[in-house]
This record gives C-alpha cells, sequence and structure tokens, in this order.
C-alpha cells in the first residue's frame, strides 16, 4: 500500500556460484515484474572454440563452470564423438566417464545442500554460522565432498578440472588399486548420505508448488548422468540432435543469458526435481526407500524440497560410483581413436544443475567452424523467474529485508550456475 | 624420531586460468611447484590440513593499482576487505573458506595469503603486465621465505 519507491541493493546473492542481478517491481500489492539478469560466459566461449582444433575442446568448455567442469569435459567430449560417428555408450570408458561424474555431482552437491542452501532453511546467514551450530552436519557435508574430491582426482587426475580426459576417453586409465581409496570413503560418504536425506527431510519447508514443464535426460536402465535422450513431463522424448526443432533461445532485455523456452510451450525446469520425477524408479532401491521415507517421491514438485532430492542424488551417486569401481577392469587402451571428420554433432549430459547440451561442426581436419552450449541456466531462467513471481506474490507484504531473504532461497532451490561472469548479485526490490 | 621433522608446507595457488589475470595465484604456484587449485576453495579444507604451513596465493579486485600484493598472515584473524573481494567466482570465496576452516578446526598451524591484485577478468583476456611482474615478485617471496 506504500506509496514511497523503495529501492533495496544488497550482495544477497554470494552464495549462488557466479553473479547476476535480481530486479523486483511491486506495484501496491501486486508484482508488477521479476527479472535476473544474468552475465553469460558460455557466448564467449563459443566465440573462443571457432577455430580451436576439436581434442582441445574439453579443456577449453571444463574452464566454463568453477563448479561443474566434467559436465562441460563430457558434453563436448560426447558431442566430438558424435561428429566423428563414435558412441561411447557402454564398456570400460563409459563407466569412468560415469564414475568421474559421480564425483563431480557428489562435490556439488554436497557444497549446495550443506553449506548453501541449508543455512537458509535455519535461519543462518552462511554455512560458517551454521557450522558453529550444527557442526556434525557439516562436517558429514565436507566428508561427501571429499569423497567426491578423491574420487576426481583418482579418474580425472586431479581434483578440479580433470586433466586426464579426453576425446576418445582417458589418457591414462586408473589401475583398480588406485580406486581403492575413494571405495573406502564412498562407503562412509553412502551412510553420510542416508543420514543427509533424513536430515533435510525434517526442514521446515514452505508450501509452494510449481507446475513447469521437467526436462531430464532419460537412458535405460539408470539414472541420467552421462547421456541419454531428452524428455519430458509434457510427453517429449527426443534425440540431442533434435533440441532444436523443440526448444528455442530467445535473447532477452534485462539479461546477457539467452532464455531457453520449448517452443510454443513456455517455460521449462531442467535439474534435479526434473531428473528426480522423470527417474524416480531408476534410481537404486536405497536412494529410492530413503526418499520415500523422507517424504519425498515419486513425485515432488516443491523446489524447497530440492534439498531432499540432491540429497537422494548424492546417495545415488555414492552407490552407483560403489557399482562401477566394483566391476572395473581398466580400459586397455584407455582411449580409442577418433578420426576427426567433417560433419555436426551432439553431446548433453546431466550437469549437478541440469541439462547440458553442446552442439558442434567440424571441417574434414577436425578445426571447429562453430560451437554452440545451452547451459542449464538459461534453461531455468525463466522458470526460476516465474517461481519467484508467484512467491514474492504470495508475501508480498513482507518487509523488504525479510522478502529478500525469501527469494534468495527460492533462487537457491534452483542452485543457479549463473557462475562464470562478473562479482556481484544484487536484489533490488522496487515498491511504487 | 631423533631429530624434528621438517615442517610441512605447500604452496597453492587459486584462480581460473581461462580468466586474465585471476590466473595470477595459479601461474605463480607452477613457478614454485605448488598446487594450482581451480574451482572450490572449500576443497582446500582436506589440501592444507596435515600442512603446518599453508601459503595461499589468489587473484584480488579490490580497485589498488594492478599488481600491487598484499600478505596477509590469516592463523588467527579472518581476511582484511582487500583481500575478500576476490574476483574468484567460485561458490565459496577463499575468505569464508578460510572461516569454515576456523569454524571446524581445520586450519594449518600457519596460513599465509598473498593477493595480487588484478585488472581484467573477463574469459580469454590475457595477464595484464603489472600482474605478470607481480607474479615474479610474489613467486621470488614466497620461494625464499621458509
Amino acid at each position: 500500500m506504500s506509496t514511497d519507491r523503495r529501492t533495496l541493493n544488497v550482495d544477497v546473492l554470494a552464495r549462488v556460484e557466479g553473479e547476476g542481478a535480481m530486479h523486483v517491481r511491486i506495484d501496491g500489492d501486486t508484482v508488477a515484474d521479476v527479472q535476473l539478469r544474468i552475465y553469460e560466459p558460455p557466448r564467449f566461449f563459443e566465440a573462443f572454440l571457432r577455430g580451436r582444433a576439436f581434442t582441445e575442446a574439453p579443456d577449453i568448455t571444463a574452464r566454463i563452470c568453477g563448479i561443474c567442469p566434467v559436465a562441460y569435459q563430457t558434453s563436448a567430449i560426447r558431442a566430438m564423438e558424435d561428429v566423428c560417428g563414435i558412441a561411447i555408450d557402454d564398456g570400460p570408458i563409459r563407466a569412468l566417464r560415469r564414475l568421474l561424474y559421480c564425483g563431480e555431482w557428489l562435490e556439488s552437491h554436497a557444497l549446495h545442500v550443506h553449506l548453501l542452501h541449508a543455512p537458509d532453511f535455519l535461519g543462518y546467514e552462511s554455512g560458517i554460522a551454521m557450522a558453529a551450530d550444527h557442526r556434525a552436519v557439516v562436517e558429514r557435508g565436507l566428508l561427501m565432498k571429499k569423497a567426491g574430491n578423491v574420487l576426481m582426482a583418482a579418474v580425472g587426475g586431479r581434483e578440479i578440472h580433470p586433466i586426464n580426459v579426453r576425446v576418445g576417453g582417458f589418457y591414462r586409465a586408473p589401475t583398480r588399486g588406485e580406486l581403492a581409496p575413494a571405495a573406502e570413503l564412498l562407503e562412509r560418504a553412502r551412510d553420510a548420505a542416508i543420514e543427509t536425506v533424513r536430515w533435510t527431510g525434517t526442514l521446515p519447508f514452505p508450501d509452494f508448488e510449481h507446475d513447469h514443464e521437467l526436462v531430464a535426460l532419460s537412458a535405460d536402465g539408470e539414472y541420467p548422468i552421462d547421456r541419454g535422450r531428452i524428455v519430458s513431463s509434457g510427453g517429449l522424448d527426443i534425440a540431442p540432435s533434435e533440441f532444436d526443432d523443440w526448444f528455442v533461445e530467445e535473447p532477452v532485455a534485462h539479461s546477457n543469458a539467452l532464455h531457453a523456452r520449448i517452443r510454443g510451450r513456455g517455460a521449462y525446469l531442467a535439474g534435479p526435481l526434473a531428473r528426480f520425477n522423470l527417474n524416480f524408479d531408476r534410481l537404486s532401491p536405497a536412494a529410492r526407500e530413503t526418499a520415500l521415507a523422507a517424504g519425498v517421491g515419486p513425485t515432488c514438485r516443491n523446489p524447497f524440497q530440492s534439498i531432499v532430492v540432491r540429497a537422494v542424488e548424492m546417495l545415488y551417486a555414492c552407490e552407483e560410483a560403489l557399482r562401477i569401481i566394483a566391476a572395473y577392469e581398466p580400459p586397455d587402451p584407455p582411449a580409442v581413436e577418433v578420426l576427426p571428420r567433417a560433419g555436426v554433432g551432439f553431446g548433453v549430459s546431466e550437469a549437478p544443475r541440469g541439462m547440458l547440451w553442446h552442439r558442434y561442426e567440424l571441417d574434414a581436419e577436425g578445426t571447429i567452424l562453430d560451437a554452440r552450449i545451452v547451459p542449464p541456466t538459461s534453461q531455468n531462467q525463466l522458470a526460476i523467474e516465474h517461481d519467484l513471481r508467484a512467491f514474492v506474490q504470495r508475501h508480498v507484504r513482507l518487509p523488504d529485508a525479510e522478502l529478500r531473504d525469501r527469494c534468495e532461497q527460492a533462487i537457491r532451490n534452483h542452485d543457479p550456475c549463473i557462475s562464470c561472469a562478473t562479482h556481484f548479485l544484487t536484489l533490488d526490490v522496487e515498491r511504487t | 624420531m631423533s631429530s624434528a621433522p621438517e615442517p610441512r608446507r605447500v604452496v597453492i595457488g587459486i584462480g581460473n586460468a581461462a580468466r586474465g589475470d585471476d590466473a595470477a595465484g595459479l601461474i605463480t604456484a607452477r613457478r614454485l611447484g605448488g598446487l594450482e587449485h581451480e574451482g572450490d576453495p572449500v576443497a582446500l579444507l582436506d589440501v592444507w590440513r596435515e600442512a603446518d604451513v599453508a601459503v595461499v596465493i589468489d587473484a584480488v579486485s579490490s580497485g589498488a593499482a594492478p599488481g600491487t600484493v598484499y600478505r596477509f598472515d590469516a592463523t588467527a584473524a579472518p581476511l582484511p576487505a582487500q583481500l575478500r573481494g576476490s574476483s574468484s567466482t567460485h561458490a565459496l570465496g577463499l575468505a569464508e573458506a578460510i572461516e569454515l576452516g576456523r569454524t571446524l578446526g581445520r586450519l594449518p598451524r600457519r596460513l599465509i595469503v598473498y593477493g595480487i591484485e588484478g585488472e581484467r577478468f573477463e574469459a580469454g583476456a590475457e595477464l595484464t603486465p603489472a600482474v605478470a611482474a607481480a607474479v615474479e615478485a610474489v613467486a621470488g617471496a614466497v620461494g625464499a621465505a621458509p
């Protein structure tokens, strides 16, 4: 009801990886506009990739995001192999890729759940403040994170930005013995994940549901991580090469990022909630049971419960990694030969934040002529704005400070990886 | 067991190799045969846990002249403002990772942080000359110190 115009500029989203800004305009008691403004570096990297060798793409794209290098590498590698007529869909090389990816899921989710998202629910301003009172919870998160680190180091050669991966496979395959320390840690991380699923299930969740079309990968008999077809809750079931027939990326005035939408249908949501809803039956039995006992599944439409879903995915990642290690025989040779040829190829995988789609065009020598990268955050941007608009409307009478905190939490539900650019994410509330 | 063991010292550079001056810490660490750590600084809690002395080098963006070098002993106190505004795009910054370590009792016995003021942090940018010179200076100082 206020006729004053108030503006807040607060560095509220410092715990979201990367930077951007959120602008909310409220007229009286009505939310007039919600805009996320995001700077998006993949656009730069797309230009940077042109003229480079196809073998360089994994290392270059790995640097787009400090938190999910494996996702970028995997999508890039699969796309390059696709151009060159190779599909590594099973066997030990593929198993190693999936194992490495499990490490990244663990690292990313463990950080998000325990140090970024949980403090929102418990009223702490940061994970550090929470750690003083909930030491065991944070230690559990760090244990899971470490299991991810150790796995990344054993398979990828380094804990962050794996240097051991290449188009066609790996430079060097780890021995069974080299994976043993990771397995030992993963056993403990699995127990910790069960505890975290239970614990997150007890957090206070706002009563809030969305009805976005959910989009995730789907692969026979497995929870989607490193490959699959693109499916949706609206009945979509397409090959990665058909992405452009069904999805469109459009520039918007208020953000550097392109906004993706399903042609003729609009906003959609990718990420843990989408994966979970579309693939619940492909989780391991223990992950399913633990999820149900914690009150989520087989469907979950409350974005605040994404914290439980991430915990369930951590449990799954531990079990899947242990399963792969138990059956592991080092691939010999560690990579298949991939000879370049002219053409177009597509690669898609499930980054911790959601589907990550790459498309490359090569000439006969393997020089990259064109690159396109559609990261999960640009896919989710519209859905996040829709969530926020509904959420702010419901809480429009809250004081700005409290509203700001709630918005921060609502954005964090989707763990946007605005990543990759600039320095400040500010929330700007304008009331007229 | 007859003599005191050598103090274990680890040199860690952090940043993003593809973002111009944000690579300053990484390059310094490479000069010294240290660890190059791209990505999330929380992982450092395990890296430095067993160390007697950890030296961390990061790029900073505080508004000072490019190439300005800060040195701070974080063993007993949080990083000052100039070193907090790290240019890194990590989920938790170095300053927060240090405070988390302090809260959980996971800091090395001694923790020294060097900040090198950067100018350009865009993806694909080159290292600016003043920052390149600062890298040499810090590498010299850290390499000489016990």
